[in-house]
């Protein structure tokens, strides 16, 4: 456990010292989630009642998303890791006492709280000093607020899981791009990142709340706006857990059967 | 001490003519051909022995060495190594060699090389006093002490490969490969790194199995050669085996490849 607490520790400081990146991230994400706001103003205005969200509720959920968008974006794999598995450099971390899986969820998850940790205060603060509805609002109660600290913990474990696929499939594909792009787009439109679930209609989303998907942002996200509350938050938050522990599994048969069949090719 | 026995191992390799019309029949039919890298491969290696593994490109080397650290499985044959199989108690197994690849980089890219060697002690759980030790004197076989704390993006070729030895031998290992050690060094470097690993040597009795195509690598560092060529052992004794009287090593083994067709 202490060494892939290493990796994590070496990852996350690393990945502070990217101090450019993360303010054009802030810029970025400021200027997306204007847009959006402004994009769903317009919807609500023309007839608000026919929304499954409030329009403050909707407000939030964009703020948090932005804020979070490193613990969340499917998109934010890491180059290194594939490199290792194209160029062969991952030689060297066969070549060490460590279970790769492991190394490498250690790895991506330091990778997203470190970004996450740079840019989500600014962001934070700002949206709380934007006037209502446009704004952040609070959570509803301490109790939301700390269900929705957890499932935040628990929808970037369930994140870094599904990555962790793509990275395992690829040492079996001569180029990592095809499973990368298609998986990417997946996530992002079932995830609710593209827009939040409660916007599909019913019977799409009552299937879509199933998978894996949905374990992701979108139920920290609506935890904070209220959208989600009571017992539906607890249920959501145990399909979590299921969804971490079943791809977690399943990553790690693909990286026994990949372990075995490898072949580090040139010399 | 290291036996390997009867080692094989064959690679499926795709094969086209080049051209826009096979690229399109490759769609629907990829014609292969397996490859021998090794054929019936065994040898013994004792503790503290410095052992040259060469022979000319595509010949297998790299292969052994990939079997030997556990990153390959070979076919067929049996390879036991303190004890242990390689590529079945691979994480065991790992613990107590070394490994550098010249052409590859171990160390984190963006961080001072000092990171990476923290990151190994708690990967290899070196205890703290022991860790302290082997870094003073590392760095001061090595000259280290002023790269330390530089990123690793911003040392030379020469100074980065260094830091490599350094960063595979801060767990003591028992045994350390070096797949082309000096590939790309200049005339200084070279000699540090020959002189560092004859002290090593010397010093730790680590047992030392190298690979390169510098013959005075060889003439310095190894009294033993083991020569592959297509995937056979064609020679296992010493560098004269191979001179024969003449001067030029490099000549001699040019000869000795082409007598034997590889």
């Amino acid at each position: 456990m202490k060494k892939y607490l290493a990796f994590f520790r070496l990852r996350f400081s690393m990945g502070l010292q990217y101090r450019t990146a993360a303010l054009a991230g802030i810029i970025t994400q400021f200027a997306w989630a204007i847009m959006e706001i402004l994009m769903f103003r317009a919807f609500y205005q023309a007839d608000a009642s026919s929304f499954p969200m409030t329009f403050q509720a909707a407000c939030s959920y964009v703020w948090m998303q932005q804020a979070f968008l490193a613990l969340f974006m499917a998109w934010m794999m890491e180059n290194e890791i594939f490199d290792s598995i194209v160029n062969g450099n991952i030689a060297y971390e066969l070549c060490r006492p460590v279970n790769v899986y492991h190394m490498w969820f250690a790895r991506s998850l330091a990778n997203r709280f470190s970004k996450a940790v740079l840019r989500c205060l600014p962001i934070l603060l700002a949206a709380a000093f934007i006037p209502a509805p446009y704004g952040l609002m609070l959570p509803e109660s301490p109790g939301a607020f700390f269900l929705f600290l957890f499932t935040l913990f628990m929808g970037t474990g369930v994140t870094v899981a599904f990555c962790m696929l793509v990275y395992m499939i690829s040492f079996f594909t001569l180029s990592p791009q095809g499973i990368r792009m298609v998986s990417v787009s997946v996530v992002e439109f079932l995830s609710g990142a593209t827009i939040p679930l409660p916007f599909f209609p019913d019977q799409v989303r009552s299937i879509l709340e199933l998978l894996p998907f949905a374990s992701m942002q979108n139920v920290p996200l609506r935890i904070y706006s209220g959208d989600l509350c009571g017992t539906a938050a607890w249920q959501a938050a145990g399909l979590q857990l299921f969804w971490l522990f079943a791809l977690f599994s399943l990553g790690r048969i693909i990286d026994a059967l990949a372990m075995k069949k490898i072949t580090v090719q040139g010399g | 001490m290291i036996t390997a026995q009867h080692i094989s191992k064959t690679y499926k390799v795709s094969k086209r003519d080049a051209g826009f019309s096979s690229a399109f029949k490759a769609l629907f039919r990829k014609e292969y051909e397996y490859i021998h890298a090794l054929n019936d491969v065994s040898f013994t290696i004792l503790d503290g022995e410095m052992v040259g593994y060469i022979g000319p490109n595509g010949a297998g080397k790299s292969s052994t060495i990939k079997i030997l650290s556990g990153i390959l499985t070979p076919d067929a044959g049996t390879c036991r190594i303190n004890g242990l199989i390689p590529w079945k108690n691979r994480i065991e197994h790992v613990k107590n060699i070394g490994v550098v690849f010249g052409q590859r980089t171990q160390l984190w890219w963006d961080v001072p090389v000092l990171d990476s060697f923290e990151l190994l002690k708690e990967i290899y759980r070196i205890n703290t006093r022991t860790y302290r030790q082997n870094l003073e004197q590392l760095c001061h076989m090595l000259n280290l002490s002023e790269l330390l704390k530089t990123p690793v993006r911003q040392l030379s070729l020469g100074q980065r490969m260094r830091c490599e030895l350094a960063a595979s031998l801060l767990h003591d290992p028992a045994i350390l490969f070096l797949d082309e050690p000096t590939i790309g060094l200049d005339a200084v470097s070279k000699l540090a790194v020959r002189d560092f690993i004859l002290k090593l040597n010397k010093e730790k009795h680590t047992t030392v199995i190298l690979t390169t195509h510098d013959m005075q690598d060889i003439e310095a560092l190894t009294s033993r050669i083991i020569l592959i060529g297509k995937g056979k052992i064609l020679l296992d004794g010493s560098i004269h085996d191979i001179k024969k009287g003449q001067e030029s090593t490099e000549e001699a083994l040019a000869a000795f490849y082409r007598s034997h067709d590889i």
